[in-house]
């Protein structure tokens, strides 16, 4: 639209001088990504998240692989991993992995205000949603490209290594499905990190509680007695996302994988939107 | 222009800004001066949209802070506070806000050479010094070539080299028509910078007014005079209504020195004329901005809390040399009364 059409009707006005645009979204991205790759923690985090992964995938299922018929329970653990070879595959490296990128995700913003560059962040973009959303947007690009990269690898090499007993390829039914989904799992998981960290503020209290929504609570919750527990268990945020991680869903399971996925994002949409509106409401 | 209408903040329950209206006009630069925690650190936040006022209004040219399509093309602040990521290369910190407001990357190197950081601009911003950390700063601040520019105690940290060109630099752009509002503790500072000041005090509007009127506002002005006939020229002065006193040797061996009050400058010298005392000296002392500075937020303390502290008014006979009222300070007041002037000018300091 030009200067002349945007006037109203009868009136000409001389055009401002080129008044700036409105930040546009990329621009902020663009700004995001310089703030992302120009500190050392960024690229750190991202090494320990490909060396943890990939690493305790090997450990655990070449410890598995060699110690296949040990133990009294042996026959029960078997089945379980042979019913869906890429469940325990995803499950046994990402699980410490998942943690260097929640982190990273808490880090992003607590360094915004603990070196105070929140003031410079806000003074350039002072809208608030643009300024999360870019940060957001740009982390989970980031994260979803290297976790798919991970995941991919992880299930690689852990297949191969349980090939002899629990055979599976990319090619049997949902397994795929299974490996990309744990790329997203981790990408929304990271996000809900980043969402925890904007509405704690501090790098050690952010770290803490992302560390308890993904490890302590759900032991917490597994104590409960009955049904109860089994339900807030299932509804969990990491519980319900990982589910994305099965082939198919498991007899005793209360949500489906995707149905988890969905769980995962809800809870990750939810804080994400509390972030926003404390970063509006509060003094930065 | 900048314009405030009312603001008011208070942080769990104390007062920070009360109720303050203030302009800032463009072409000139605006002091803004306070005793520390007087709210003018609070005050820039409430304009730059950081802190949320309980009430009232901030604009700059009559836009909200968050209004502003790309702020830092039309507001360029520097804060007392860091904002750099200690982690983060200089020209790596310029980028990142260049790109967000659509600037090309080129424009971060021609701030770092602006300041004179070229020469760092890889290096990581925690290892520079407070003096590096104030340019880089002042280079985030001109970034965008703002018409508008807060600077928080922008001096802070520099050697005198760096304040001389802070204050040509604001004096620069002043002349260029840009609105400027600069804070500062060091008063003598503001008295050759600021064409204009505006004086809080407990978040208060103390005083709006150009510098020269708030320094000729504020203090009886005396005036000097050297004579190697003191006491002839004390009883005419005497006599004609005015205060003659003694005041400090000059320590050159030269005459002695007479501080006097009440009488002008030219009618000294035409009764020193009519009396035949030879005068060596006859100069008017203005108050420097140190001394109407303290007395104006001195007054805005006695109507606080501290009612009715000690004086702090025109002084009988004449302040003391090193100007400080003989009372002391009011109770509370964050500058003692031995306070000295920062930069180690004398109390009074002739124009």
């Amino acid at each position: 639209m030009t200067a002349a059409q945007a006037s109203p009707a009868g009136t000409v006005t001389a055009p401002e001088t080129s008044p700036p645009k409105r930040a546009g979204f990329g621009r902020l991205m663009l700004s995001e990504w310089t703030k992302i790759r120009s500190v050392r923690s960024t690229v750190w985090s991202l090494i320990l998240f490909v060396v943890v992964s990939i690493g305790f995938t090997v450990l655990f299922t070449a410890l598995t692989e060699a110690n296949w018929n040990a133990g009294n329970d042996a026959a029960t653990r078997n089945a379980t991993i042979v019913a869906d070879p890429v469940n325990f595959i995803m499950g046994a490296g990402l699980g410490l992995g998942q943690l260097t990128i929640c982190v990273l995700g808490a880090l992003l913003i607590t360094t915004e205000y603990s070196t105070g560059v929140i003031r410079s962040s806000l003074l350039a973009v002072p809208r608030r949603i643009p300024m999360l959303a870019a940060k957001a947007a740009v982390f989970a690009v980031l994260i979803l490209v290297a976790a798919e990269i991970v995941c991919f690898a992880a299930f690689l090499t852990g297949s191969a290594i349980l090939h002899a007993h629990a055979p599976v390829s990319l090619g049997d039914p949902n397994v795929t499905r299974a490996v990309i989904g744990s790329g997203l799992y981790l990408t929304v998981v990271a996000l809900l990190a980043l969402a925890i960290g904007a509405i704690i503020r501090h790098t050690a209290g952010a770290i803490s509680t992302v560390i308890g929504v993904i490890l302590v609570v759900p032991i917490l919750t597994g104590l409960l007695p009955g049904t109860v527990g089994k339900h807030i268990n299932a509804y969990l945020p990491a519980q319900a996302g990982t589910l994305i991680g099965q082939a198919h869903r498991h007899a005793d399971d209360l949500l489906s994988p995707w149905q988890g996925f969905g769980v995962l994002c809800i809870w990750a949409a939810v804080l994400l939107g509390v972030a926003v509106y404390l970063l509006k409401r509060r003094d930065a | 222009m900048i314009e405030a209408r009312d603001l008011t903040k208070s942080y769990g329950g104390k007062l920070a800004v009360d109720h303050l209206s203030f302009t800032v006009q463009p072409g000139l630069v605006t002091g803004f001066l306070g005793p520390n925690g007087a709210g003018k650190s609070t005050t820039m936040r409430l304009i730059l949209g950081l802190d949320r006022p309980q009430s009232g209004t901030a604009t700059i040219d009559g836009k909200r802070y968050a209004d502003l399509p790309s702020p830092l093309r039309t507001v360029g602040a520097l804060l007392e506070a860091k904002s750099v990521h200690s982690g983060r290369s200089a020209r790596n910190h310029l980028l990142f806000l260049a790109q967000s407001q659509g600037l090309p990357a080129s424009r971060a190197d021609e701030v770092l050479d602006l300041v004179g950081l070229s020469e760092v601009a890889g290096k990581r911003a925690g290892t520079f010094s407070l003096g590096m950390s104030q340019r880089l700063g002042i280079a985030a601040a001109m970034l965008g070539e703002p018409r508008v520019l807060l600077l928080d105690e922008p001096v802070n940290g520099l050697d005198p080299e760096g304040v001389l060109w802070i204050r040509n630099l604001m004096k620069y752009l002043a002349g260029q028509g840009k609105t400027i509002l600069v804070s500062s503790h060091l008063m003598n500072e503001m008295a050759v910078t600021a064409d204009h000041l505006i004086v809080i005090g407990r978040g208060q509007l103390i005083a709006d007014a150009t510098t020269a009127e708030v320094i000729a506002r504020s203090s009886e002005q005396a005036v000097r005079v050297r004579t190697p006939d003191p006491a002839r020229l004390t009883e005419l002065i005497t006599a004609e209504g005015g205060q003659a006193s003694a005041g400090q040797a000059a320590g050159d061996g030269g005459a002695p020195v007479l501080l006097v009050t009440g009488m002008p400058a030219p009618r000294i010298g035409e009764l020193a004329a009519s009396g035949s005392v030879v005068l060596h000296e006859l100069s008017p002392q203005l108050a420097s901005l140190e001394e109407a500075f303290m007395e104006l937020t001195a007054g805005s303390l006695e109507f606080g809390q501290h009612g009715g502290g000690p004086g702090t008014g025109p002084q009988p006979g004449g302040p003391g040399p090193a100007g400080a009222p003989p009372g002391g300070a009011p109770p509370g007041s964050p500058y003692p009364a031995s306070a000295g002037s920062p930069a180690g000018a004398p109390g009074r300091s002739a124009r």
